[in-house]
């Protein structure tokens, strides 16, 4: 039998937990709320929980019900995910008369909700009274990156299972071991992906995104001045949208050349007036996905940088032969850079980087946000 | 080829202008500053009157236009009056309009004179072809957007009524209101009603004094040259005049990159004008703007605006202070 808890890397108790809830039905509840910062596994577990608890204890059954979990085709588990910025208040009714149904073929009918934190709070309040008076055999997985990001109604009726950052060895052993790649790679890439497992996975696999976490590690070092920094500013986003959109293009226009197809209008031909507003909320859509996706490259970019001067810190301090770098590939870079500045300056940098982050997420204009950033992180007397 | 042939030619490069416009059959008047689509109506409506006293004005609201209703108002009456027929509105027009409008214009009636209206858009562009390539007479009511010409649409407005202006009144008066033209027409039958005699630059500080149109760009420009009093002045007029911070820091913002951008050019030496997206007289701008400022200047008001912009964007509590103190940030650090 295959076990649906081998791709949760390095997370014993919360898999201990969610092990016996699976198996014993004093042990279970009807919502848990899955936290854990970004790659620890929060979607990975929430899955092999739905997976476990689709199996009924025998062999051929069970394998069959597991392979469904993993493709998404179980009729008993739904998982809901976004790639615009939040879930909208339709998607979440939608799920509420989804949770009075009974199962179809398992015991239980999950609903996994991956990214609860990305949900208004009047979303969440829809989300509510179904959690609280639960049909008897549903149950509600929700992730987030921690449990202030759900509204306090929400979480004070979930058990929480918190997940830990995986340590980099686990996350390289799964790489080696799930995806077949070589020891050596996938342990330099969980490290500069800090234990994030999807990170680390493109990192190891993707030529190109180690190409390009390198080119923005060394545009940090090439600003001289302020002109520099402005330009570099301007490189970072322009890659970032770009990024954005050959991730999207091809994905657009099938999209769109589908609904097209499904309203009846031949190829090429002009959009009646009456279907226009079907065509303008897939664009707007689309255009939100392209959004989230050029903030969580720009965010991405930015936790890249903070993890190149921590490993400048790191030397600064003289603290490189206890505490491992996570740039260890670009350790020229790093000891350079130590050298031509003070750990109080790196501690300021570090700062003006967490803060354009949390700036980026207000909605502010990315350029000018990263123009101030990178002013920031010029050499200074 | 031969189809592009006949379409270039049969549309005229530009139609008479609105206040030149004559007496027609067909008339069609084209634009999308609406003062002065309403103008050459007006002025098309006196000449036919003048023409015609007995003249009965008919008219048609394009948007609840039905099939036929053209052929009621166009055919012949038992006094045998002349008419002026109005299509307003034709930029929301129905189907039937157009079809009836242009098989109209190949057999027009004798005793009527049909004027179209059309405030701008892309609906109805198939009327409008067919209008030009009917060659109809064509008033055109595109939007004043240069400074001299709005100069000269007032010297016009003053000279119908029969008024004497000085040069420096009709630059205070379109420096006041000159974003927009209605209010600008307005004020100048305000000042012709009001007042007698030559109107002066002394008339228009009593009656607009005090209020200029300010810009987000021109307080970058103030702000970046160092003018503090004139930056938040300006600043206080735009404000007051209804634009939003959100814009002047995006303004403030691309200015302060221009200038960056330039610095970095000098520096490289190898870097063209045209690969940093900046037009040369943008350069030659920021050029002169980078005398008064070191890199370390700069740095700091990038850094004010980037503040500013994630205050304005809900981080602080008043945008408007924001905005202004980013501006004071600026001219401060403008001074080396």
């Amino acid at each position: 039998m295959t076990d649906v808890w081998e791709d949760v890397v390095g997370q014993e108790d919360a898999v201990a937990r969610l092990r016996a809830a699976a198996t014993d039905d004093a042990a279970m509840t009807h919502a848990w709320l899955v936290t854990g910062p970004p790659g620890s596994g929060r979607s990975v577990a929430a899955k092999a929980f739905a997976a476990a608890l689709q199996c009924s204890g025998d062999p051929v059954a069970d394998e069959v019900a597991v392979a469904e979990v993993r493709a998404g085709t179980h009729p008993d588990v739904t998982v809901v995910t976004t790639d615009k910025v939040t879930i909208s208040i339709d998607e979440v009714r939608g799920l509420i008369g989804l949770a009075q149904r009974a199962p179809a073929r398992g015991r239980w009918r999950v609903i996994v909700v991956e990214d609860a934190d990305r949900m208004l709070e009047r979303t969440s309040n829809v989300l509510l009274k179904a959690i609280e008076e639960p049909p008897p055999r549903t149950v509600w997985v929700l992730c987030a990156p921690s449990p202030q990001d759900v509204v306090v109604t929400i979480r004070s009726r979930c058990r929480q299972v918190g997940l830990r950052v995986p340590s980099v060895e686990a996350v390289a052993e799964l790489l080696v071991r799930r995806d077949g790649l070589e020891p050596g790679l996938a342990l330099e890439s969980a490290r500069a992906a800090q234990s994030h497992v999807g990170m680390a996975r493109r990192l190891a696999r993707d030529p190109e995104a180690r190409a390009r976490r390198r080119r923005i590690l060394e545009s940090a070092a090439r600003i001289r001045g302020v002109g520099d920094a402005v330009l570099a500013a301007d490189d970072l986003v322009e890659t970032a949208k770009a990024e954005a959109a050959a991730r999207s293009e091809e994905r657009d226009a099938r999209e769109k050349a589908e609904l097209l197809r499904a309203l009846g209008v031949e190829a090429g031909a002009t959009v009646p007036p009456a279907l226009r507003a079907q065509v303008k909320q897939l664009e707007e859509d689309q255009k939100r996905r392209a959004t989230r996706q050029q903030r969580d490259s720009l965010d991405t970019a930015m936790l890249d940088l903070l993890s190149l001067y921590r490993d400048v810190l790191v030397v600064q301090l003289g603290a490189s032969g206890d505490v491992a770098l996570v740039n260890e590939g670009a350790e020229e870079l790093v000891r350079s850079l130590a050298e031509s500045s003070t750990p109080e300056q790196s501690l300021h940098r570090m700062d003006a980087i967490g803060e354009v982050r949390q700036r980026l997420a207000g909605n502010v204009a990315p350029l000018l946000a990263l123009e101030a950033m990178m002013v920031a992180l010029r050499p200074q007397v | 080829m031969a189809a592009r042939t006949t379409s270039r030619s049969s549309r005229p490069v530009a139609g008479v202008a609105w206040d030149e416009v004559a007496l027609a059959p067909v008339v069609l008047v084209h634009g999308a500053e609406h003062v002065l689509v309403e103008r050459a109506v007006q002025r098309l409506r006196s000449l036919a009157r003048e023409a015609q006293p007995e003249l009965e004005v008919v008219e048609v609201e394009a948007s609840t236009y039905q099939a036929g209703m053209l052929a009621v108002e166009t055919s012949p009456s038992l006094f045998a009056e002349h008419r002026l027929v109005l299509v307003r509105g034709a930029e929301a027009l129905t189907d039937a309009l157009i079809t009836d409008v242009l098989a109209y214009v190949g057999t027009p009636a004798a005793d009527v004179w049909l004027v179209v209206e059309h405030r701008g858009g892309q609906r109805g562009k198939k009327l409008l072809d067919g209008l030009r390539q009917a060659g109809v007479p064509v008033a055109a009511c595109e939007p004043i957007k240069k400074d001299s010409d709005k100069a000269s649409f007032v010297s016009a407005e003053f000279r119908r009524g029969g008024r004497r202006v000085e040069a420096g009144a009709v630059r205070a008066l379109v420096e006041a209101l000159g974003t927009d033209l209605r209010e600008l027409a307005s004020a100048c039958d305000q000042l012709m009603a009001d007042t007698t005699g030559t109107v002066t630059e002394a008339t228009v500080s009593t009656y607009y004094g005090g209020r200029v149109e300010a810009t987000g760009f021109r307080v970058a420009d103030a702000a970046v040259a160092g003018e503090r009093a004139q930056a938040v002045a300006l600043l206080r007029h735009a404000l007051a005049t209804g634009v939003d911070p959100v814009p002047i820091v995006a303004v403030l913002a691309l200015k302060l990159r221009q200038l960056a951008k330039v610095a970095a050019m000098r520096g490289r030496g190898g870097v063209s004008a045209s690969e940093l997206g900046l037009a040369p007289w943008q350069v030659d701008r920021a050029r002169k703007d980078l005398q008064r400022w070191t890199p370390e200047g700069l740095a700091a008001a990038i850094t004010a605006v980037a503040d500013a912009d994630a205050e304005v964007k809900g981080q602080g509590r008043d945008p408007v202070f924001a905005v202004e103190r980013a501006v004071l940030r600026i001219c401060a650090a403008s001074r080396g």
